[in-house]
């Protein structure tokens, strides 16, 4: 098997929780809790996840925007977890991030052409016709007009933000795109429009995407494998197709059940597990299992021991002690081993 | 008058601004019946959320300029005084907002909140009142109503604020009950749970629901009757099956291919509709949706002369288009459906 161009080992990030007047600690939100993936070249690796369940707090560690407290990431065979800013530099060429938000990602007292272009000036790159080209060539590329460089962000759409926003993580050509919720703050229409483009950027430009969004449906549109996270960890991990026909976890049969489908015939015959109540606060989950508060397979073992991630089928790997299709003879090994 | 429970008749609701004239709301008629549910939905800036907000009175005092006839139940509401609308809501007409954080007050309790608004309506002593907010709380399914009504907003979840904030909004018996996107703020397994609760209140509180949203699954789920809107006008009307077996506008056409799934197997490509919704100071000439319509070329340049008509195409459904409701269907049936199915 290839090397994958992005390992993330037993990823961990605790916040601290202080209180008084000398900031004492009493505790911590284990916001991300011994995450390990990896992401191979060309593949789209879909997060997901509901709110609280560390899913951008692991897009930030990966992108080194905030400081992991355990454990590693590995970029292209470089351990990038406690690189300096000097020596991440480089690095960060090839890694770059799309984020959530159109209206607050971009400076509104730059124009187009300065947010795009300020890639090549940060990291020193130059370009053959100069940069107003390069910007223009990039701008044409997902889909605004390269007249428009001499405008400000307030002049466009939510849509076109986000595309001059995609602009920019594109400026330097980079190999791995981290998108943060890439299309939740757009309306359906244009939100088509953008998922396209990413599709047709990765093609194109050979791109590497971890894509993380709550919305089951857009990961499944773009994602090649997808991970379910809960309260900080991994529950479950596998091909597309594995995940949304034969989830393991309970947790993942859960949240498909729960999307609503645009569909009013199916509206009587539907069978929806429902869980009860909210995800509980990730500065104090609960043991064993973080899911056996809500799930309706518990039993005793749930609550005193906690799952580990074990691949169950080739490529599909789960954190349950009763997971669902589960192949016939399963010989469970341990995540990690199954990797080597 | 009207036998219809809530008739709306060209409904018109204008904003004067230093740029121009704000068309939110521009002719809107729809009927709805006590124990229906109609979902209205639109992209940001159709004018759905200002039709409710009109229909509430909301708007009345405002700068906004508003004409039409609002029928609930025997009464007009658009030329009726603002005192007389606003004795009516909460009482006889309530709204769910979406975001229940900025909806509540955060410095007084949830039970003193839904205490408050039932004392308006009822001259009852405060300990029946507060009776009654346990029992509402109870009822909506929040654990141990009679210590969560001394609770503040922010010590509720997101999940269990939306409850209190319906609660609240039942508070009174409204019969007819405005949902502003009330699960858009949610997460999935509790948009789920919200979307049970509010379907069995319904039917518990015989009580007409109109629910604006943006998503398709959500209305799907709900409604019995959908309007869709754009740029202000309503597009398509029709049933839910009509919406979604058998849709004649393109942009409905175009509102379904944008979405992904889960229900059916991927499709290659999702089918967007090109560019932007307009601006509402600015709407396009002729139909709203001619710049961004594929099959505007089919209409013998009438797109961007004369706005379409909203007529009835079979049975109650009704589609705001200039393309011949033959070619409509054959469209729908040879050039679209075929693609949105596709594997």
């Amino acid at each position: 098997m290839t090397d994958p161009l992005l390992s993330v080992q037993g990823l961990e990030k605790h916040f601290p929780v202080t209180k008084g007047l000398f900031q004492r600690q009493v505790g911590a939100v284990k916001a991300v809790d011994g995450v390990s993936f990896d992401v191979f070249k060309g593949e789209t690796l879909g997060v997901v996840g509901e709110s609280g369940c560390g899913k951008t707090t692991t897009g930030r560690l990966i992108t080194r925007l905030i400081e992991p407290s355990g454990g590693k990431v590995v970029f292209e065979g470089h351990d990038i977890t406690h690189m300096s800013q000097g020596k991440i530099r480089p690095l960060r060429r090839d890694m770059q991030m799309i984020f959530q938000d159109p209206y607050s990602s971009l400076n509104p007292r730059h124009t187009v052409g300065a947010i795009v272009g300020a890639p090549f000036r940060i990291q020193g790159v130059k370009t053959e016709h100069g940069v107003k080209k390069a910007v223009q060539d990039i701008l044409a590329l997902v889909g605004l007009n390269p007249e428009h460089y001499n405008r400000y962000p307030h002049e466009f759409s939510g849509g076109q933000r986000q595309r001059i926003g995609i602009a920019r993580t594109l400026a330097l050509k980079p190999k791995l795109i981290i998108a943060d919720e890439p299309v939740s703050a757009l309306d359906v229409s244009i939100q088509a429009q953008v998922v396209n483009l990413l599709e047709d950027l990765q093609s194109e430009l050979d791109l590497t995407y971890v894509v993380i969004a709550h919305d089951l449906s857009v990961v499944r549109h773009i994602s090649d494998r997808v991970a379910v996270m809960y309260l900080g960890k991994i529950v479950e991990l596998a091909d597309r197709k594995d995940l949304y026909e034969s989830p393991m976890h309970p947790y993942t049969t859960a949240l498909l059940s729960a999307v609503p489908i645009p569909d009013p015939k199916r509206r009587a015959g539907r069978e929806r597990i429902r869980l009860q109540g909210d995800v509980p606060s990730p500065l104090n989950p609960p043991p064993a299992c973080r899911f056996h508060t809500r799930c309706w397979k518990v039993q005793e073992i749930c609550k005193i021991e906690e799952p580990p991630l074990l691949q169950l089928a080739p490529g599909h790997q789960v954190a349950c002690h009763f997971p669902e299709n589960t192949p016939a003879a399963p010989d469970a090994m341990p995540a990690a081993a199954a990797q080597t | 008058m009207t036998e219809h429970f809530l008739d709306v008749k060209n409904l018109q609701i204008h904003f004067p601004t230093d740029d121009g004239l704000v068309r939110s709301v521009d002719g809107l008629s729809f009927q709805l019946e006590r124990g229906k549910t109609l979902g209205i939905v639109g992209e940001s800036g159709s004018g759905k959320s200002v039709t409710s907000l009109g229909i509430l009175g909301l708007h009345k005092g405002g700068r906004a300029k508003i004409s039409g006839e609002i029928w609930l139940d025997g009464e007009e509401l658009v030329s009726a005084g603002a005192e007389h609308v606003r004795k009516l809501r909460g009482k006889k007409m309530a709204m769910i907002f979406q975001d229940p954080l900025s909806a509540m007050h955060p410095y007084y309790t949830v039970g003193d909140q839904i205490i408050e608004a039932y004392r308006i309506h009822h001259k009852v002593a405060k300990k029946v009142a507060r009776k009654h907010a346990v029992d509402l709380l109870g009822r909506v399914g929040i654990p141990q109503p009679d210590k969560r009504v001394d609770s503040y907003p922010h010590e509720f979840s997101g999940g269990m604020r939306q409850r209190a904030m319906i609660a609240m909004a039942l508070s009174c018996d409204p019969t007819l009950l405005i949902a502003d996107e009330p699960t858009t703020a949610l997460d999935v397994t509790v948009q789920a749970q919200i979307l049970d609760l509010m379907r069995d209140l319904q039917r518990d509180f015989d009580a007409a629901l109109i629910i604006i949203t943006h998503d398709l699954g959500v209305v799907a789920e709900l409604a019995d009757d959908i309007l869709v809107m754009y740029g202000g006008k309503a597009i398509e009307y029709g049933t839910a099956e009509d919406i979604f077996e058998r849709p004649e506008h393109p942009y409905t056409w175009g509102l379904l291919g944008s979405m992904p799934r889960l229900d059916r197997e991927p499709t290659e490509r999702l089918l967007p509709i090109k560019g932007s919704p307009p601006s509402l100071i600015n709407v396009p000439a002729g139909c709203a949706f001619h710049p961004r319509c594929v099959f505007e070329g089919r209409t013998g340049g009438k797109a961007n002369t004369e706005v379409p008509e909203l007529a009835e195409t079979e049975g109650g459904h009704l589609v705001r288009c200039h393309l011949p409701r033959e070619e409509r269907r054959a469209i729908w049936a040879n050039e679209i459906k075929p693609n949105l199915e596709s594997a």
